[in-house]
């Protein structure tokens, strides 16, 4: 996470996509390690969403794009802290 | 091999299908195929060339909205433009992917590439996406699948449904 650059990728639960998908996911789009990327997967399980990745808004709707292809609920969004 | 994938040397799986699987996948692969279709081209040479599509609007589909969804979902004008320089992108990448699963979906046994591989995972997923929608699956429908009588209508279809979830998984465990 970069806090100096206030763009967030978000992914939302959803019914479909399987937990070992996701983590997946997550681990091949941003190279996360398996920990972190089960971590982020269990946050959008159970709190109905989480940040994903933080940079600048180019980035983040590149990476949103990426998401969309792997048929993930990803949003794009200013960071309002 | 635990389920119809297994790992296979140089980052691939191999993958065993018989002659029943391959036509229900086929099927439903083409049908995604059918509802995916190909990007409208815009009537400016220039914004085709560079690939943005003519079309802001979130699909009325609602299988289309949950395989395009609006990127910016409180901010209509922004949502507009992502999906004018994205989602023709994302319509042939998906209509590439369900290309390879019809490709290489046949009887007996084959070993996928990892780019083919992956291509596999996101198609079946597109798939399961787009029932899902159409079955207003939810996070219980797995149990209740369980329950449900052989004589309910919907039955053959939520086994179907539930059948790609456990290919999936397969998949997804052989690239791991």
């Amino acid at each position: 996470m970069r806090p100096d650059l206030p763009w967030l990728a978000i992914v939302w639960n959803d019914p479909v996509n399987l937990m070992s998908y996701v983590t997946y996911v997550f681990q091949t789009v941003f190279g996360y390690p398996k920990s972190k990327a089960e971590k982020l997967m269990l946050d959008v399980h159970h709190k109905g969403r989480a940040v994903v990745a933080s940079g600048t808004r180019e980035e983040m709707e590149r990476d949103v794009q990426i998401l969309h292809g792997y048929g993930l609920w990803a949003t794009v969004q200013q960071d309002k802290a | 091999m635990n389920g119809n994938f297994a790992p296979a040397p140089g980052g691939g799986v191999a993958l065993r299908l018989d002659a029943g699987e391959v036509a229900i996948l086929r099927s439903l692969v083409s049908q995604l195929m059918g509802l995916v279709e190909p990007p409208e081209t815009h009537d400016d040479p220039l914004a085709r060339a560079v690939g943005i599509s003519a079309s802001a609007a979130t699909p009325a589909d609602p299988v289309l909205a949950r395989l395009f969804p609006d990127a910016y979902p409180e901010d209509p004008e922004a949502a507009g433009e992502f999906r004018r320089y994205t989602e023709g992108q994302l319509r042939e990448g998906k209509r590439a992917d369900a290309a390879v699963v019809l490709e290489t979906a046949n009887p007996g046994e084959a070993v996928l590439d990892a780019e083919q591989a992956r291509a596999w995972l996101r198609s079946l997923n597109d798939v399961r996406l787009a029932l899902g929608v159409r079955l207003e699956v939810t996070e219980d429908t797995h149990e209740e699948i369980a329950r449900m009588s052989e004589d309910d209508p919907r039955y053959p279809v939520f086994v179907t449904y539930d059948w790609l979830t456990f290919l999936q998984d397969s998949l997804v465990r052989a690239l791991w």
